[in-house]
């Protein structure tokens, strides 16, 4: 986990124009990823995880670009890439990502086999013979039994398990350094999931990768991540190793992210909802993002963006409860009780 | 709570196709609702859950068995009077708030349209009192009956969804993943607007879900379904704490819990069928403890159950 710094992200700006009108999809948005560990990015639809991810494969859509910031990468701006040329050095080579849904990632017309193995050729330079080897070495990674019997079949002879499997096979099979796994599990089964988080565990540890993960769903990130990013209305909010997040959370919006979940919830009474929904990104915010959906918010929230406080040395949160003018503010009684349950655990172990 | 069910299924079986090609997605499945808990089925995809629901709404025919509702049977061929109770009494919550509602009719329309194939209004001012009622009770304006769908956000059609459930004023609502779609933050308003509405009207839900971490804030009783057989049902939390079927325990150990030392630790179980030789009695459904049913032998219960 302590590796060198390998990608980082600083105040990136990326709009979208759409019909005249344009759109800001992250509003300065910092993340830092280190050799070696996973790093989880959470929020809802809209706040901008999946264009942060992007923009480090380059495959932002037509009508999105980086207005201001920079993406640095083994000595390069990935931000300043603008030819294609450059971008294949590094995309599905260096970087690699697995898409939320193996049902459309996936050509239908073509093996399986096929698809890995036209990927192994490309980036690395290998011949037929050689690829083929290679891609059925990679199904075995994965664990699909009977490889080559596998090779030549069609997506849709697979399971969605399955096709998850193949979708992650042709990801890993140039030996990336940076995988980025984008909802890789949202439309799989819960006993599949469980199989296939282990699967992308085993395979980080033995392609020596780094693992950005992004997903919405809090008990997966306990399950994969060593650090977590918490993001909303296009910035990241909160930064903190797994622990620091789920023990000492302290930005708003990452307590009403826990205290929402069902797990945490008391029969009988209502769960924590957050109010409203986000902002729209085509008008400019003013002060935090997460004010008007915030019963706690100060009234600096609304008027002035909270910088980033440091909390610990991996720690920090961006908001304004941390100023030290700021007067005290409970969190939610459910993360105070998940803190306490999470507390008593490691005093036991 | 031990009053005669609601609604009561009867070892009934689903086929699709006939022939050589036939296939068997619920088999001789038997439960029962009791008025105003919430029974949910549990299963992964593919494991008959969804058609549990469709059997009951009569959208596929069942091949054997019966359903029953208050005592009268409501599969197979009806009366057109007891084919309208059902379609009044029994309605249905779909997954997707985007793709269910019909894009190109206003709110109101769409509320309504049970309303009007039932002739349950008196008077356009009846109807329009009663769309606004339904908007009201899912936290809705009732300005918002002159929109279109694509005007509100997914959490706002969820809602809509459930106002045209409730404006037939029904008993029973069957709830197919109503909330699976919904992001994380909208999720906890849709459970809190269920959970009141089902207070505040006395409402009964078959609720189908695959998230069991949702499954056990809301349910009274939870039915664990795997490749069209109903495995186990117990109250929620004695599946919880004392999960008896190997299935069951694959599922419940696969739930991801908020907690990163627990599950850093875990490990996973995958869960495959026993194998049986002929000579083995056949599993039967047994009460393994007071209200805790679970599906499998005689000796195969005692062994879990020692567990």
């Amino acid at each position: 986990m302590s590796g060198a710094l390998l990608l980082s992200a600083e105040d990136l700006v990326v709009q979208f124009s759409l019909r005249g009108r344009k759109l800001t999809a992250l509003r300065g948005a910092s993340l830092e990823l280190f050799e070696g560990e996973t790093l989880a990015v959470v929020g809802e639809s809209g706040s901008g995880k999946s264009v942060l991810a992007k923009t480090f494969l380059g495959m932002l859509d037509k009508n999105g670009t980086i207005t201001a910031g920079s993406i640095q990468y083994r000595g390069k701006d990935l931000a300043r890439l603008s030819r294609e040329r450059d971008w294949l050095e590094i995309r599905g080579k260096k970087i690699a990502m697995i898409f939320q849904d193996p049902m459309t990632a996936l050509n239908p017309l073509k093996t399986i086999g096929e698809q890995i193995r036209e990927v192994i050729e490309l980036h690395r330079g290998m011949d037929r013979r050689q690829s083929k080897t290679e891609t059925l070495k990679t199904l075995e990674a994965v664990g699909i039994q009977d490889p080559e019997r596998r090779y030549r079949q069609y997506p849709h002879e697979f399971s969605g398990g399955m096709r998850q499997r193949v979708v992650i096979a042709s990801a890993v099979a140039c030996k990336p350094e940076i995988l980025i796994c984008d909802e890789p599990t949202t439309a799989l089964d819960v006993t599949v999931q469980a199989q296939i988080l282990d699967l992308i565990k085993a395979l980080k540890a033995e392609y020596a990768m780094s693992v950005l993960f992004i997903t919405h769903d809090l008990g997966v990130v306990a399950n994969v991540a060593d650090r977590v990013a918490v993001m909303y209305a296009g910035q990241v909010v909160e930064q903190g190793t797994v622990d620091e997040i789920f023990t000492d959370p302290r930005a708003p919006y990452t307590w009403a992210l826990l205290a929402s979940l069902p797990q945490l919830g008391v029969k009988g009474e209502d769960l924590f909802a957050i109010k409203g929904t986000p902002p729209s990104l085509f008008k400019e915010i003013k002060g935090d993002a997460f004010a008007p959906r915030n019963p706690l918010a100060l009234e600096v929230d609304f008027v002035a963006e909270p910088p980033i406080f440091d909390v610990s040395p991996t720690h920090w949160a961006k908001t304004w409860l941390l100023d030290p003018r700021a007067p005290a503010i409970r969190p939610p009684d459910s993360v105070l009780r998940l803190r306490e349950k999470l507390l008593a655990e490691r005093k036991l172990s | 709570m031990k009053q005669s069910p609601l609604l009561s299924v009867k070892n009934i079986s689903v086929d699709f196709g006939s022939g050589r090609k036939k296939f068997r997605a619920v088999s001789n499945v038997s439960f029962d609702v009791y008025e105003g808990e919430t029974l949910s089925l549990v299963g992964e995809s593919g494991s008959g859950k969804t058609t549990i629901g469709r059997a009951i709404m009569r959208v596929h025919p069942i091949s054997e068995g019966e359903i029953t509702y208050r005592g009268e049977r409501i599969s197979g061929d009806l009366t057109p009077k007891a084919e309208r109770l059902v379609h009044q009494k029994i309605q249905m919550i779909f997954q997707d708030p985007m793709a269910s509602l019909n894009e190109r009719a206003k709110i109101d329309y769409i509320v309504s349209e049970g309303l009007y194939s039932f002739h349950l209004f008196k008077d356009e001012a009846e109807r329009v009192a009663k769309v606004e009622q339904a908007l009201r009770d899912v936290g809705l304006l009732p300005e918002f009956a002159t929109r279109f769908p694509h005007e509100f956000s997914g959490g706002q059609r969820q809602r809509i969804g459930i106002a045209r459930a409730l404006v037939m004023e029904p008993e029973l609502l069957v709830a197919d993943e109503p909330i699976s779609a919904l992001d994380v933050s909208i999720r906890a308003q849709v459970i809190n607007l269920l959970n009141k509405l089902k207070r505040n009207k006395s409402l009964t839900y078959l609720f189908i879900a695959h998230d069991l971490s949702v499954v056990r804030f809301i349910s009274d009783r939870i039915a664990v379904i795997y490749r069209g057989h109903l495995v186990e049902l117990a109250q929620s939390e004695d599946l919880f704490r004392k999960p008896l079927h190997p299935y069951t325990r694959a599922l419940l150990t696969a739930v991801p819990t908020p907690d990163p030392q627990i599950e850093k630790l875990k490990k996973i179980i995958v869960y495959k069928p026993a194998e049986r030789s002929p000579d083995e009695p056949a599993p039967s459904w047994i009460e393994a403890e007071s209200g805790h049913f679970v599906l499998g032998t005689e000796k195969e219960v005692n062994s879990w159950l020692k567990l």
